[in-house]
């Protein structure tokens, strides 16, 4: 009896995780976007701090357009932020070096009159490039994904 | 007796994962029944805000994407058009297709689209197909829609604009001639826009063009001759190649930062900044001079990319990564060509492999 039980709990997870990972597979995305209904100050301040409370590092902001409009060019307000957890960055790219060029993470945020577009590629999309050879990755993948979807709808949707 | 046990278990664990499933969705119909019958709008304006006012405008205004709350787009495009159109998207011109979501979805969102503006009476239009002559249409389109549709309907050019940056009118030209708009739109609808035109838009009636009933409807089945299969688009995605590009340095760490320089320098990249990897990460004197980073821009370049599809920014400018690890110095870039396909954009095809051979070049230069 007590055998049985056992053996139900085990296959009733292996089935279980079977059937998530079907649902998780079966979802695919390539970007993560959000709009944000404030304009671009308010929205920046919001990802700072939605990219905190998810417990990531900011790193750097590149001010894509100010170096336009230095030369010359029209463009309303365009950021890229740059963040990691410095655990990751330091410990990555020693032990993965073909992943660096995709670190730090980042997320492009543009305005777009009164509101703000915010777009970030989906570490999701990354995986046939790095799981074949490093299958534990996934891990790190899809938290990623999961982290830069929360801080997204943080962002774009702080209601929900 | 052991596998007896294991069979028992699995048929047990398999039976309570089926009831589990049946009452999820059993639960699942239920509150979609009530959503839809309660408020189908709500749930519509949930989805649109999450799934589609990235880019059409959390009012439907348009951005990146086309404008949907025009009256005269509301008032010609059928509900079955709308269905299909989100299901399909449209290859190659942005527009993702959004096939997980479920007809009551789907619906709900039409739904919400519609709300803008419940008073214009939903089009409705007969299936049957227009007998014109595909040729005399391919004349007149050659002659006047071309203009604005381009050869063959593939649509205006720039596919990504975005009110960020400065445009010449708020809708562009769609890829009339792209498969999945011809799968989503019958001939009849397609007839009715030409002939009436759109308002607050450039599309004019036919009448103002010059064009009678009979150059209409050799137009339509001009464009219903064009490829219908929308698998065949796929089939012509251009190799993208590694994700990363990777090049082993002859010199030292030093020497191939300073190469990297001037090579980007001769191919008319401003040198921006450099940093170690962990700059921001650590203090300033724990940071990794074995892994750094140089940001470079060509800003003509960027501009124009920016003006095709503004998300491409979340890869540009021009950054390269230089590793050294053991006695190997590494230098390496993402691939534009790879992340090419992430934004369903061929317009995006052709600055992508430019890109893609502008940095290969700098690596090489850099490094041989």
């Amino acid at each position: 009896m007590k055998n049985s039980i056992k053996s139900i709990t085990v296959h009733f997870t292996l089935l279980l995780i079977l059937l998530f990972s079907a649902m998780v597979q079966a979802e695919h995305q390539k970007l993560i976007m959000g709009r944000s209904i404030e304009a671009f100050p308010e929205t920046m301040t919001a990802l700072q701090d939605e990219i905190k409370k998810a417990g990531y590092t900011l790193s750097f902001v590149q001010r894509v357009d100010v170096g336009l409009t230095g030369m010359g060019f029209k463009t309303d307000k365009y950021r890229v932020v740059f963040f990691g957890k410095p655990e990751e960055i330091e410990q990555l790219p020693k032990k993965y070096p073909q992943l660096a060029p995709y670190l730090p993470l980042a997320i492009a945020i543009f305005a777009e009159e009164q509101e703000t577009v915010l777009t970030a590629m989906s570490p999701e999309f990354l995986a046939p490039a790095y799981l074949g050879e490093h299958p534990e990755l996934k891990v790190v993948f899809d938290r990623w994904k999961k982290d830069m979807e929360t801080i997204i709808e943080g962002v774009c949707y702080p209601q929900d | 007796m052991k596998n007896k046990l294991n069979w028992t278990g699995f048929l047990l664990s398999a039976g309570l994962i089926l009831m589990i499933l049946l009452v999820g969705i059993a639960q699942t119909a239920i509150a979609g029944t009530a959503n839809q019958t309660a408020q189908p709008a709500d749930m519509g304006e949930v989805l649109f805000q999450k799934k589609c006012s990235v880019c059409h405008g959390s009012e439907g205004s348009g951005g990146v994407g086309i404008p949907l709350n025009l009256s005269d787009f509301l008032k010609t495009t059928s509900n079955k058009y709308l269905h299909q159109t989100i299901r399909l998207g449209r290859p190659g011109r942005i527009m993702p297709s959004f096939n997980q979501l479920s007809d009551a979805q789907v619906q709900s969102l039409i739904h919400f689209i519609r709300s803008w503006k419940a008073d214009i009476k939903i089009p409705q239009y007969e299936q049957a197909n227009i007998a014109g002559d595909k040729l005399k249409g391919k004349k007149v389109f050659d002659t006047i829609c071309i203009n604005c549709h381009r050869e063959a309907g593939i649509g205006g050019k720039g596919t990504g604009v975005t009110f960020s940056r400065p445009r010449d009118a708020e809708i562009i030209a769609p890829a009339i001639g792209n498969p999945a708009f011809l799968a989503a739109a019958s001939d009849q609808m397609i007839k009715k826009i030409i002939m009436t035109g759109r308002e607050d838009t450039p599309m004019m009636p036919a009448s103002s063009m010059g064009l009678s009933e009979k150059d209409v409807n050799n137009v339509v089945s001009y464009l219903r001759s064009l490829s219908t299969d929308i698998n065949m688009l796929h089939k012509h995605e251009h190799e993208t190649g590694a994700a990363i590009l990777t090049y082993e340095s002859s010199y030292s760490m030093e020497e191939t930062i300073e190469n990297m320089k001037q090579a980007a320098l001769g191919h008319n990249f401003r040198y921006i900044r450099e940093q170690t990897l962990n700059q921001g990460f650590v203090d300033k004197d724990q940071e990794n001079k074995d892994e750094y980073l140089i940001y470079f821009c060509n800003f003509s370049f960027l501009n124009q990319a920016l003006s095709v599809d503004p998300r491409i920014g979340m890869f540009l400018p021009f950054r390269a990564t230089i590793l050294k690890k053991d006695d190997t110095v590494l230098v390496m870039t993402v691939n534009p060509n790879y992340l090419c396909s992430l934004f369903n954009n061929s317009e995006l095809q052709q600055g992508c492999e430019f890109m893609s051979e502008q940095y290969e070049a700098m690596l090489e230069e850099s490094t041989l």
